[in-house]
């Protein structure tokens, strides 16, 4: 039983890591329509610029972090205006392949830049576990389940409250009516991805505060798939609780299964999870049925 | 983009779709062939190496740009479908005594199974659904080239025999290149004429508009999945060469990288266009080697550079990719026929 809990435990923080970076990814697919293969690699550079500042400059993390969010929110901008803003109302292979591009393109600047060696992040929360009745919890873990709900209760409030996030919502269901209604559309567009690269940023930091950081965290961004396709792709609901569920059926098949069979089953499980989603109920849990017409 | 002669006319359907537009094309392509077989006795071994791996890059590439380019249906699992096609080979020739001329088939067929079982998601699916799956596909295939080690021998990887030829060893790079040659012609040819028949104008017509290819009688069903196994027979007859060509085969070289490249050949060289895989395969072997010799001469003077290489690498193959996209969408094919057209008016180009 406790076994149980802590694997499930394990699974919700990591699930919650999903859920941040599959918000990034469903953001821009809903507003923009571009799918981002790149979505690993923002949360890769946000996570080894936060450590490069924390490292380098000596500076404490809270401001670290926060700079690290202001260098994400740009990079996210500029990227949106350099390489994609070219490609609206291209076929959907060249969007994807340019993200493809992207993202092999980021990952190696960082390999160049700061190695392929896993980095650890200096000791920021205390080391000893907090037991909670039997269980002992990282405190990581509880500050991370911590900052995870609130940047999701924020992005909450932006989108159902603000202007920017109302009209964000409004270019996400229907660009023509946004635009003649006085929207600037290629400002959400840019906006979309600047946001998205923040969240995938906050992400990469708390993970490198779990386990560190090496390029092999991109595989994220690929694991960002079958969250979105249980969730639903354009539903921001459904990428948060469909990264909690994928974050805890893949940690308790690797605690289960893993075993039985020597390894590997973890990594692989949410890709067969997807391909079953994808026969059964390719619009997910709360995606949008879209009906084809000629 | 086709630019032709003055006085080329066409009476019909059958004369458009030639193969040989014009007698001069026909005296071209096969003198060029004529130097491929000859090309070898001048070449050192390093550049048969970049040959052959030009050779069965191309067939590789261009089953992939007949499901991608040709058909519409965007496939991010090809590099584990050659591993497929690779495994299949090496597990054949250590079971079994028989040539090659019956291995590579064979592997091809296994291959093309697994293809259309992973392609079947694609009969609901399209676009960004369907290379999600089949990114899937990919996963799950690595997963059990490196978790079947009775067939495929784990990450350990599995030694091949060399092909026999009536006795002949092809276990050289110059004998090789002859043997590679020899298949690529062949899956070239039945390509371009896969195209040019009916099966070939359905999987245009599903890429164009698959809803008006139905209302005229295409069989979405049938033709999808035929697609997905022509394009993975190709991937198999490449994994089975690429088998018998290094002769130690591991689940490392088939990763998504592997995909990736692929796919950038065919964009770089031109989506639906059989001569455009070919000269995106070329771009695409050749890039690396390049880069490595330019890198080989830097690195007297920073020693870093040959460390961080394969990463330079993959930053290229990314920026490739991206300058192609933004610059170049319609790939080297149509570059070619750019240069052709000059050259046909040229000096009075107007």
């Amino acid at each position: 039983m406790e076994f149980f809990l802590q694997i499930l435990i394990a699974g919700i923080v990591i699930g919650s890591i999903y859920s941040l970076v599959a918000l990034g990814f469903t953001l821009i697919y809903k507003s923009t329509g571009i799918v981002n293969f790149a979505q690993g690699e923002l949360l890769l550079v946000g996570a080894y610029i936060c450590l490069h500042i924390i490292v380098s400059y000596n500076v404490p993390f809270v401001f670290a972090f926060i700079i690290t969010l202001l260098f994400m929110f740009f990079f996210g901008f500029l990227i949106e205006k350099i390489f994609l803003r070219k490609m609206i109302g291209e076929p959907i292979i060249s969007i994807i392949m340019l993200t493809i591009g992207l993202s092999s393109l980021l990952k190696s600047i960082v390999q160049i830049i700061w190695g392929t060696d896993t980095r650890t992040y200096p000791e920021i929360f205390p080391h000893e576990p907090v037991t909670i009745g039997f269980l002992n919890i990282s405190v990581v873990y509880i500050f991370s389940i911590i900052a995870i709900a609130i940047f999701l209760i924020i992005f909450t409030i932006f989108f159902k409250t603000t202007k920017t996030g109302v009209a964000m919502r409004a270019v996400a269901s229907d660009q023509q009516a946004s635009l003649s209604m006085g929207i600037d559309v290629r400002k959400i567009f840019a906006l979309s991805w600047a946001i998205a690269a923040v969240v995938s940023t906050v992400g990469g930091i708390l993970i490198g505060n779990i386990n560190g950081i090496n390029t092999n965290l991109s595989q994220f961004g690929l694991k960002v798939f079958p969250v979105v396709i249980l969730g639903g792709l354009d539903s921001i609901l459904g990428a948060i609780v469909g990264g909690v569920i994928i974050g805890v059926l893949e940690n308790m098949v690797g605690g289960y299964i893993d075993p039985l069979i020597g390894g590997g089953a973890k990594d692989v499980f949410p890709f067969v999870a997807m391909i079953i989603i994808l026969l059964i109920k390719p619009y997910g849990l709360f995606g949008t049925v879209k009906v084809e017409k000629v | 983009m086709n630019y032709i002669n003055c006085g080329n006319f066409k009476t019909s359907y059958e004369k458009d779709a030639a193969i040989y537009q014009t007698t001069f094309s026909k005296i071209c392509i096969y003198s060029f062939l004529i130097g491929l077989f000859v090309l070898p006795f001048f070449l050192n071994s390093y550049l048969l190496y970049i040959m052959n791996m030009i050779f069965i890059s191309v067939i590789a590439a261009v089953g992939l740009n007949i499901l991608t380019g040709f058909t519409g249906l965007i496939s991010l699992g090809h590099g584990a479908f050659i591993g497929v096609g690779a495994f299949a080979a090496g597990y054949l020739i250590s079971k079994f005594s028989f040539g090659f001329f019956i291995i590579i088939p064979l592997a091809a067929i296994i291959t093309s199974m697994v293809g259309v079982i992973f392609g079947t998601p694609s009969l609901r699916l399209k676009d960004l659904y369907l290379s999600i799956a089949t990114l899937a596909a990919q996963f799950i295939l690595e997963f059990i080239f490196i978790r079947a080690e009775r067939i495929t021998g784990g990450v350990n990887g599995m030694p091949v025999d060399a092909p026999v030829f009536f006795g002949y060893t092809i276990d050289n790079d110059f004998r090789f290149y002859f043997f590679s040659l020899i298949y690529t012609i062949i899956m070239v040819t039945a390509a371009k004429n896969i195209i040019r028949t009916k099966i070939g104008r359905a999987f245009v017509s599903i890429r164009d508009n698959y809803i008006a290819a139905e209302t005229m009688g295409v069989d979405l069903f049938r033709y999808k999945l035929l697609s997905f196994a022509i394009s993975s027979f190709y991937a198999g007859v490449a994994g089975a060469l690429w088998a018998y060509y290094v002769r130690f085969i591991t689940p490392e070289h088939f990763t998504i990288n592997v995909s990736i490249q692929y796919l950038s050949m065919i964009i770089i060289g031109g989506l639906g266009s059989i001569l455009g895989s070919i000269f995106g395969t070329i771009f695409m072997v050749v890039l690396p080697e390049l880069l490595r010799h330019i890198i080989g001469i830097f690195s007297h003077y920073l020693p870093v550079l040959e460390q961080i290489f394969p990463a330079i690498r993959e930053a290229f193959y990314g920026l490739v990719i991206i300058l192609f996209l933004l610059f170049e969408p319609e790939g080297l094919a149509r570059r070619w026929n750019l240069i052709k057209a000059y050259w046909k008016l040229w000096p009075f180009s107007y």
